[in-house]
């Protein structure tokens, strides 16, 4: 029956291959364009997102010959955004902060060209207005890199580095996930909206009137998360804890918290994206065969040594240890004099310092937006039960596999989709181990 | 500020054709939910199965409208089986995730340009009732009392949805009385006793689920013919969400509960929606605080306060049984 079962879905899966994938876009309107370099080369495999009013209405990476065109529901005004970090290291825009173009306005069936003009890397910038929507030329600059096309090894390096960093960001939310799930028993859906309070926290204070740099900014904000995490944990939970409700009752209490918080920063915050002010331009180090801003090799250690650091609290320190012995069994670690609600309390507080770091690196590398924690939760849940629901060290594992699966599927497949084979991924797990990669197989009965 | 116009908008939020339609949809998460146990958090992706089974029947692939309902159906229990096997298996927080996330991908894969020939992508596809309003006996015409009036396209829908309301709910009712649905309740109570006396727990999990996909497909369905559109974006988890409020308000394990809770639901939606747009519109609340566009982000605010507070002070609804429904996994 099982081996029947999976054959059944192996079949599903490659009818999902097999399937054509080309097809001409020939009605509706779109906002489409050819990614050429300086001297006209086509620039293949660069990512493009469209969104309106901060909602992603598509994406798509720029073919072998450069071009790209995402299909929008209907007319109106959409920002478009060329995702730096996909951009061949030899090339760089040739306006400051000319990856954003907003206000495209688009009419009913029409097919809006828009241009981003590439400069070669290392290059001045030109300051000033964005890139502009309206020129009918690509930017021709003289100069300009090596040839256009890139080598299969090449890419998959590549996307093995985005893989990681995206990986590492999501453990970096994922851990405080899963020890609240190990201590308590709760799934805490509001955990994304922890992160998108981190993002805007340290958005808030880097812009007017604060003005502060984005480091103390990020530190504010890991402060104000722990507090929003320690504020949830005595304000509801623990008093839901003392009059005995039940798990679901809990858990369906967070859905309505996430509901109530993500949508009171929609009215706070607006519907825009917006970027910190710094490190949004960088040229990017060529590591052998992958390049890297610096800022996103930076995201990537910091998540790396703070990961180290929580493993050395739990394995090594008094606290931590506590929290392993309340994971395991609570009655156990009460009995024998651990104060349980002062670990659960840690645990929150360093729960939503987490999170809140995780928001600002993950709007560092991508945009902050009113759902952008949402969007991350269920790449954390995925991230959490691939690698053993209640386990730190397998919500780690479980999130670096969840961001190569999302990176690497785009080799592939278009982009829009990575989040599905991540989390159709989270699935073939289920089916596969239900315990997850580190998980006792207890857990799961 | 037009207190009776308000007044007028919430009464008929509460019997209009999304409240029918919410119902109907409650009616299948509280087969699953109220009588089994299961946490089913993708009750939306049913509905857009059912709802992309009429639209792509009808629109791509030229069918009759009463095909693609079963299309739709169809598609529901190949869903259920694909959900299910994986995880009934498992402890209820897996199912609630793993269903979120199914319903997520669905919504990636109908939207993305790749099923575009088919699903229409982002812009979803129209036009395809036609031959349910073909149907409709009751002459063009708005009819109703003062304030609260239907045209008679929404009186055709509503007739229906309703009909189809009183039709889950009276099979549910026979099914829950039946031997059958004291197995599903034992199950909920006591997986172990219920495997114990020989029952195959799994099974009757996967016909739960099955039954409960199905009435939501119908309810899809419905959705999708009522505004003659489908644009997936708007199958989000938000929906799922919706209907456990629905269901929990009502009454979990209740017949009367999900239709109650739709009533309520609806009215109360319906209300703060038009009140805020009123107070907005005429400067009770000034534009500095919420503006027009904020009204819409304010509902779903309200949505989930009012799941938490229900959750807190009152988990058995107006109808429910505090003893029967324990809602607990563990």
């Amino acid at each position: 029956m099982r081996a029947r079962l999976m054959a059944f879905l192996a079949v599903c899966f490659a009818a999902f291959l097999l399937a054509p994938s080309a097809f001409a876009q020939d009605q509706g309107q779109s906002i489409k364009g050819t990614l050429r370099g300086p001297t006209g080369q086509p620039v293949a495999g660069v990512t493009l997102v469209v969104a309106s009013g901060g909602t992603e209405v598509g994406t798509t990476k720029s073919a072998a010959d450069g071009t790209w065109e995402v299909a929008v529901p209907k007319s109106g005004t959409y920002t478009v955004t060329l995702d730096v970090a996909t951009l061949p290291s030899r090339y760089q825009l040739r306006n400051k902060g000319g990856e954003t173009l907003s206000d495209v306005a688009v009419s009913t069936g029409q097919k809006r060209t828009v241009i981003f003009p590439l400069a070669p890397a290392g290059t001045q910038q030109q300051g000033g207005s964005p890139g502009s929507t309206t020129s009918a030329s690509p930017g021709v600059v003289s100069g300009g890199g090596a040839g256009g096309s890139t080598g299969f090894a090449t890419r998959f390096a590549q996307l093995v580095v985005e893989g990681i960093k995206f990986g590492a960001i999501i453990a970096i939310t994922a851990i405080g996930l899963s020890l609240i799930f190990g201590t308590t028993g709760l799934i805490n859906f509001a955990q994304g909206e922890m992160v998108t309070i981190g993002a805007m926290v340290a958005f808030f204070f880097s812009t007017s009137p604060f003005h502060l740099p984005l480091v103390v900014a990020t530190l504010l904000a890991i402060v104000v998360g722990a507090g929003v995490g320690g504020a949830m944990e005595r304000g509801i939970w623990r008093p839901m804890r003392r009059r005995g409700s039940g798990l679901i009752q809990m858990f369906i209490i967070s859905i309505g918290l996430s509901l109530l918080i993500r949508h009171t920063l929609l009215v706070v915050f607006g519907s825009r994206r917006s970027q910190y002010s710094e490190f949004t331009v960088q040229r990017p180090l060529e590591l052998g065969p992958v390049s890297i801003t610096p800022r996103d090799l930076v995201v990537t250690l910091l998540c790396f040594a703070v990961l180290g650091a929580v493993a050395f609290v739990l394995l090594r320190t008094r606290i931590g240890k506590a929290m392993r012995a309340v994971a395991d069994n609570r009655d156990l670690a009460e009995a024998s004099g651990i104060d349980v609600d002062w670990v659960v309390l840690v645990v929150w507080l360093a729960g939503g310092g987490l999170a809140a770091l995780g928001g600002v690196l993950f709007g560092l590398t991508t945009a902050i937006y009113w759902d952008m924690g949402f969007n991350l939760l269920l790449l954390m849940f995925a991230g959490v039960i691939l690698g053993g629901l209640g386990s730190a060290f397998g919500a780690v594992v479980g999130s670096l596999v969840v961001g190569l699966v999302a990176q690497l599927s785009t080799l592939w497949f278009s982009p829009e989709l990575q989040n599905a084979w991540a989390l159709l991924a989270l699935i073939v797990v289920l089916l596969i181990r239900p315990q997850g990669i580190l998980g006792k197989s207890e857990r799961a009965g | 500020m037009d207190y009776l116009g308000i007044l007028g908008n919430a009464v008929r939020g509460m019997f209009g054709p999304e409240a029918a339609i919410y119902a109907l949809a409650a009616v299948g998460l509280n087969v699953q939910f109220g009588y089994t146990g299961l946490l089913n958090f993708g009750q939306v992706a049913f509905m857009l199965v059912g709802a992309y089974g009429v639209a792509v029947g009808v629109a791509t692939f030229g069918w009759s409208l009463w095909l693609g309902v079963l299309l739709g159906i169809a598609c529901a229990v190949v869903l259920a089986f694909f959900l299910g096997v994986p995880t009934l298996r498992l402890r209820g927080d897996y199912l609630a995730i793993a269903t979120i996330a199914a319903g997520e991908v669905l919504r990636y894969v109908y939207r993305s340009t790749y099923a575009a020939p088919v699903t229409g992508g982002v812009f979803g596809l129209r036009q395809f009732a036609n031959d349910f309003f073909a149907l409709n006996p009751i002459p063009p015409g708005r009819y109703g009392f003062g304030p609260v009036d239907f045209d008679s396209r929404s009186l055709w829908v509503m007739i229906v949805a309703w009909a189809l309301v009183a039709l889950a709910s009276l099979l549910v009712f026979l099914l829950v009385r039946s031997p059958w649905g004291r197995v599903l309740r034992s199950v909920r109570e006591d997986e172990l006793a219920a495997r114990s006396l020989g029952k195959n727990v799994y099974w009757f999990k996967m016909q739960s689920l099955i039954l409960g996909g199905v009435i939501g497909a119908v309810a899809g369905s419905m959705l999708a013919i009522n505004v003659q559109s489908v644009t997936p974006d708007s199958y989000n988890p938000v929906v799922t969400f919706y209907l456990y409020a629905i269901v929990i308000l009502g009454g979990a394990a209740r017949i009367f509960g999900p239709i109650l809770g739709s009533i309520i639901f609806w009215f109360l939606i319906t209300f703060v929606d038009a009140f805020l747009r009123q107070a907005v519109g005429s400067g009770v609340i000034p534009s500095s605080i919420i503006s027009g566009a904020d009204v819409g982000a304010v509902r779903f605010a309200f949505v989930g306060l009012g799941l938490m507070l229900l959750m807190v002070f009152r988990p058995a609804g107006i109808l429910g049984d505090r003893k029967e429904l324990r809602l607990d996994v563990r």
